[in-house]
């Protein structure tokens, strides 16, 4: 037992004491993880919107797809990011293996399904009362679309920040694209993996309790948001 | 002001507009009354274009309102409607109500004077800041019916709006409907399955029964002659008894029922399958040794069963066959009326409603 309270000393050491290495590698985390849940919104709203209100031959089977994919194990996401930015790969000529822009490919690949997905579920929770009078009121198309968004924001929010859950705490994609190099592709997860293996408890419990407050802000201001 | 031509509408196998004429006069409140389920709401949302008629035409001021694609938006926006189900944009009272005249690109300053007028016309002023979701029923169906009349609709369209209302939050809103109509001249159309409501409401109603009007006229009319037995039975006359004219003898009509015989006023001829109709309300209760009646009916029967009917008692008189009877509490005290007692029943020949049955038993 005695290893736990030393490791946890030491996390409250490293955490205080704002240690540089720690501080990066969270920065660096939170930059990926933020970029990707944004690309992925940018993407995941309007198709999801645009896979709602459309009709289509194969929607239901779609949107099973996406519901599928919720589920997508972030190793084989890495492991195909990783096979198409490889220097053999089709993608390789970008040079973004190893890089935090790879990571932010991979996340967004990773949590567009589930955010998708999510944005579908949202708009269908529209009360049908509120989205005939948006028509009724003598909607454009484009108002009707923006209106049930706007109807729709607490539960869009709420499928932007379980994106976003998914792309901060995942590993997989992050250490096979990444590589987990010191100052360049080092995140939290990484991190700690790396650190557990090589008995740095001190700090894969740090790294460990900052991946969690980071969790609880963001959950904190998503329940803040949907109480206003 | 609105056409409706020949309208009809299936979904799927299911029929649910027949054949549906009827004409909406500026300026009136029309209500349309017909039981659950018989197309009152998608008559009304094929006027408001949610729903595509499967044949026939509406107009609203000469103008087809399927006319074109490129008018539907034009249509809709000198239309309103307010919904069965109170509910409420996730904003405040102020943003529930402007967002008809933001798609209108009203300027800002308008639509506040605007909102200022309407939450004083629906008695919700100072409620601007207040979050709609956490309005009763009642509160958010008045702002629902603030931002219909926010963009000053040629026509507002109601469907069942007091239909989940409580009794107290239904009577703000009728008020309301008259009120508007009153002051405003605004024209109505509005759909209820509470046959009274409409009395209460409407310059004229539609009975919609079996996918057509069954009956279009001013609520005295649809109440008190109805034209079948459909429509009595629907504005809730509770005697109605099928039979056939056996004779008429100076301009008094005998229709004979299951046996027993009903004096009638009708010009219809002998042998004719009538209906005919008999308010309770119109029923006289005698003791069987009490006072003479000039009524031209008089028939004697045994109390079947005494309930309890709001502020009056309600019988069921047999008398070969069974007559409903509305009495005060008091006067069944009075007469001593009990389950069993034998009693008598009059009503003038006057009294008597007689519709042709045109869905005559066939032997």
């Amino acid at each position: 037992m005695g290893y736990i309270i030393d490791g946890l000393r030491e996390a409250f050491h490293l955490i205080v004491s704002l240690d540089p290495d720690v501080m990066e590698i969270t920065a660096l985390s939170l930059v990926v993880s933020l970029t990707a849940t944004c690309v992925a919104t940018a993407i995941a709203l309007p198709v999801g919107t645009a896979v709602k209100f459309t009709d289509f031959p194969g929607k239901k089977v779609l949107i099973n797809l996406i519901q599928t994919l919720y589920s997508l194990p972030t190793v084989i996401v890495g492991l195909l990011v990783f096979l198409l930015i490889t220097r053999h790969g089709s993608l390789g000529f970008t040079g973004l293996l190893f890089t935090p822009q790879a990571m932010i490919l991979a996340q967004t690949i990773l949590i567009l399904p589930i955010m998708t997905g999510l944005t579908i579920s949202a708009l269908s929770g529209v009360d049908e009362t509120i989205r005939d009078t948006i028509v009724s009121l003598g909607a454009t198309r484009l108002q009707f679309l923006t209106s049930i968004v706007r109807e729709a924001r607490f539960a869009i929010f709420a499928a932007v920040a379980v994106g976003f859950g998914r792309a901060i705490s995942e590993v997989g994609a992050a250490i096979l694209v990444g590589g987990n190099i010191a100052h360049r592709t080092r995140v939290l997860t990484t991190a700690i993996s790396l650190n557990t293996s090589q008995w740095e408890i001190g700090t894969s419990i740090a790294l460990g309790i900052l991946l969690l407050a980071i969790a609880l802000v963001v959950n904190t201001g998503v329940s803040l948001f949907q109480q206003r | 002001m609105i056409e409706i031509e020949h309208v009809s509408k299936n979904f799927g196998k299911k029929i649910v507009l027949k054949d549906v004429n009827a004409t909406v006069r500026a300026g009136e409140i029309f209500a349309i009354i017909g039981p659950s389920g018989s197309g009152k709401s998608t008559l009304l949302r094929m006027i408001n274009l949610l729903e595509t008629p499967d044949g026939g035409h509406i107009t609203l001021d000469g103008t087809d309102i399927r006319a074109g694609p490129g008018l539907t938006l034009d249509i809709r926006r000198k239309m309103a409607m307010v919904f069965q189900k109170p509910a409420a944009f996730d904003e405040n009272v102020y943003d529930n109500i402007a967002i008809g005249l933001r798609m209108r690109h009203v300027p800002e300053t308008e639509i506040k004077k605007k909102i200022s007028d309407v939450l004083e016309v629906i008695g919700l002023s100072g409620y601007e800041k207040q979050r709609a979701k956490t309005l009763s029923g009642g509160e958010m169906q008045r702002v629902a019916l603030a931002r219909a009349m926010a963009t000053d609709p040629a026509v507002l369209l109601m469907d069942e709006p007091t239909a989940n209302l409580d009794p107290v939050a239904t009577g703000a809103i009728e008020e309301l409907v008259l009120r508007i109509n009153r002051e405003f001249g605004q024209t109505v159309v509005i759909s209820t399955h509470d046959m009274l409501q409409g009395q209460r409401l409407a310059h004229r109603i539609g009975v919609l029964m079996n996918g057509i009007f069954s009956q279009v006229g001013t609520p005295r009319e649809v109440f008190a002659l109805p034209k079948n037995k459909d429509v009595a039975r629907f504005v809730g006359i509770e005697n109605i008894f099928s039979g056939r004219i056996a004779r008429i003898s100076g301009g008094v009509a005998e229709i004979e029922s299951d046996g027993t015989v009903i004096n009638a006023v009708t010009p219809l001829p002998a042998g004719t399958s009538v209906c005919a109709c008999i308010k309770p309300e119109d029923i006289t209760l005698h003791l069987v040794d009490g006072s003479q009646t000039s009524a031209r009916n008089v028939l004697d029967g045994r109390v079947a069963r005494m309930t309890a009917f709001g502020s009056v008692t309600r019988l069921v008189v047999e008398c070969g066959i069974p007559f409903s009877v509305l009495i005060t509490w008091k006067s069944a005290e009075e007469m001593g009326i009990a389950e069993g007692k034998p009693v008598k029943i009059s009503f003038k020949a006057s009294a008597v409603h007689v519709v042709e049955d045109t869905e005559v038993r066939r032997p």
